[in-house]
């Protein structure tokens, strides 16, 4: 089995405060913002992980293979090194400027690359914490005209390899979705608790730490000699034209300190008097 | 800032590490500075993070690693962990498995380090007496041979981790006076004649215990000693240079800390209508906070690079950076106390405490003077 991971470099979100807008409002500051995998990526990769291995012994099935792509400058290639150090076998990135790409010229991009690389699946974060603009998976699977389940929050792959089980959690319950192999999945932060993939290789009662998987020193060392293959966005032959454009960005407005109130009927009376929303 | 040696290895190493103490320790630190203890759970977590393995050869269920590595990983724990006593005890392997590791047989270490490397074993190194610290060659702790056994007599004091450990790596005299009588030996819990004394209060590292440990008729098989009889007093001189290390990064990483706290408050804290830092004088004493530890980051940092390399000139370097990056430590905390104003005089503000935490360096694994001492040797007067 194979399984394809695009990964996005991310300012650090736990640095939201340091955002600040240009003059003008064209673009947003990069500079002081510490770039970081995309956090739903990063769980991609590790729920990509839970299927591809027995999680008791550490041990990766014979022959499967786990590899990602990334779209953005050369110093992408460090959060790829990431992902390799956590247990992806090789990383693909495509050399392009980070403000010339757009969420369907990235589909547009991966379809190609899936064309390539023939995955069995297409494992995606739902969307990356800086746009926020959750596409790139659904427009990918209509591209490649490939089953896909979107924020998917836990992951069953049958024994025979052919089907995957997607839970998919909604209002008032969850969802289970079953694909027929190749496919696209999206995934939402829930995939990385304990049990949430179910791999059939993996003991029924083995528990995975809750998150991503730390990467000790050995595994930083490994992931040193494995392959990151670097080509242009161009290689690939997709029109590079941007169908979204980015017109101007703004901060939110401060936030206003607020008042303690002595009692409900004051709480009352300032809804009623001051929000207006009673 | 990072170390000049640091290559994206050390980077990727940094943020593991940040990620696992800014989870398991930061959101705890505190807590646990009050309650002067962490709980034993965290050794697990840590060793299933791959960090308390940091620097020990994988034959021993360590990860691999150098000082280099070391080094980075406590810093990064200090910064994400914010808690100095945490840090410190639970990094009390860092100066007991050395010797077990450099003097010990096969067995010897097959037998003990696995064990605290996976978290299921605390440990400490027991090596200042209640009648004297810096004066090891004088050791008054009497290990006499009986048969196949020694039979220990004696007390030893500012043990870290010594209350919880289940292994402890001892200095004893088995000979004469002076250095040539001095060994070391690995003494388990639960052996009859091995007490625990009082938990020490102390100034700082609160949330690292410390402890009197009593031997009386202690009974240890001749199979624990570490390397030759009477041959120990070299292994404790090797241990204590890289120990010398590991403290001064540790004061770089406290400073660092303590100047980032400032920085942050200067920025927010309003005083005659402006924030603390719209005013020069809050300015330049961040600068020179700052230039401080550039200072004994470098030094810290071309002692580790010399190690590394072999050179013998890294001992005597060694006592100077921890001089230098203990001091500049004290300052650098005693500065940012003075930025926080009456704020950071109160408990529950970490410059308090890192303010606290400080003063240990210039006593702790050597003194300055005996840093002095041993710059004195080494240059020929």
């Amino acid at each position: 089995m194979k399984i394809l991971v695009p990964l996005k470099r991310t300012a650090d979100p736990d640095n939201a405060n340091k955002i600040k807008i240009g003059a003008g409002g064209a673009k947003i500051e990069t500079t002081g913002l510490e770039p970081k995998a995309n956090p739903f990526d990063e769980y991609a990769v590790e729920a990509s992980l839970r299927l591809l291995e027995n999680g008791q012994t550490k041990v990766r099935i014979a022959g499967d293979k786990l590899t990602i792509a990334s779209f953005g400058p050369k110093e992408a290639a460090t959060n790829i090194r990431q992902a390799l150090a956590m247990g992806a076998d090789d990383g693909l990135l495509f050399l392009s400027d980070d403000n010339a790409l757009d969420g369907d010229l990235i589909a547009r991009a991966l379809a190609k690359v899936v064309e390539q690389q023939m995955p069995d699946l297409v494992v995606l974060g739902k969307q990356a914490v800086d746009g926020d603009s959750n596409q790139v998976g659904q427009i990918l699977a209509e591209l490649l005209q490939w089953p896909s389940a979107t924020f998917a929050m836990s992951m069953e792959l049958s024994a025979d390899k052919k089907t995957v089980i997607v839970g998919r959690e909604v209002d008032g319950g969850v969802i289970k979705l079953r694909l027929t192999l190749p496919a696209v999945i999206t995934v939402d932060l829930r995939i990385v608790a304990p049990k949430s993939v179910v791999n059939h290789v993996t003991p029924a009662t083995f528990t995975y730490p809750d998150g991503a998987r730390f990467t000790p020193l050995p595994m930083i060392i490994k992931a040193k000699s494995k392959p990151i293959v670097e080509a242009s966005l161009a290689s690939l032959g997709v029109d590079t034209a941007l169908k979204s454009k980015y017109l101007s960005f703004a901060l939110p407005p401060a936030r206003k300190g607020g008042v303690k109130v002595k009692d409900v009927a004051e709480l009352v009376q300032k809804l009623r008097t001051e929000a207006k929303v009673l | 800032m990072s170390y000049l040696f640091e290559n994206d290895e050390h980077a990727a190493l940094r943020s593991q590490v940040e990620r696992f103490a800014g989870a398991e320790i930061g959101p705890y630190a505190d807590a646990w500075e009050e309650a002067e203890e962490f709980p034993l759970g965290l050794y697990g977590k840590a060793a299933a993070a791959g960090v308390l393995g940091i620097g020990y050869p994988e034959a021993y269920g360590g990860v691999g690693g150098d000082l280099s590595h070391v080094v980075v990983a406590s810093e990064a724990m200090v910064l994400a962990g914010r808690s100095v006593g945490t840090t410190v005890g639970l990094g009390s392997h860092g100066i007991a498995l050395p010797p077990i590791l450099r003097a010990g047989t096969e067995e010897q270490k097959q037998r003990w380090i696995p064990k605290v490397l996976r978290g299921e074993w605390v440990s400490a190194l027991a090596i200042t007496e209640p009648g004297g610290g810096s004066d090891v060659a004088n050791l008054q702790t009497r290990a006499v041979r009986d048969g196949a056994e020694l039979v220990i007599n004696g007390s030893k004091t500012f043990i870290t981790s010594g209350t919880r450990a289940d292994l402890v790596t001892v200095a004893v005299r088995t000979g004469g006076p002076g250095h040539g009588g001095v060994s070391l030996l690995v003494v388990e819990k639960g052996t009859p004649g091995f007490t625990v004394g009082r938990k020490l209060k102390k100034m700082g590292w609160w949330a690292s215990d410390t402890a009197e440990l009593h031997f009386e008729d202690c009974r240890v098989p001749m199979a624990n000693v570490l390397g030759e009889v009477d041959q120990g007093f070299v292994t404790i001189m090797q241990n204590f240079a890289t120990e010398r290390v590991f403290l001064a990064a540790q004061c770089v990483a406290i400073a660092e800390l303590a100047y980032r706290e400032s920085v942050a408050y200067a920025r927010e804290r309003m005083a005659f209508g402006k924030a603390l830092s719209g005013f020069q004088v809050t300015r330049h004493k961040l600068a020179e906070m700052a230039t401080r530890i550039a200072a004994a980051r470098a030094l810290t940092g071309e002692v580790v690079t010399r190690v590394l390399a072999g050179d013998l000139a890294a001992t005597g370097l060694a006592a100077m950076a921890k001089n230098v990056a203990t001091d500049m430590c004290s300052e650098v905390c005693d500065a940012a106390v003075q930025i926080h104003g009456g704020y950071g005089y109160m408990r529950g503000y970490l410059v308090e405490r890192l303010y606290r935490d400080a003063r240990l360096y210039p006593i702790g694994g050597g003194t300055r003077e005996i840093m002095n001492e041993i710059i004195s040797k080494l240059e020929g007067y």
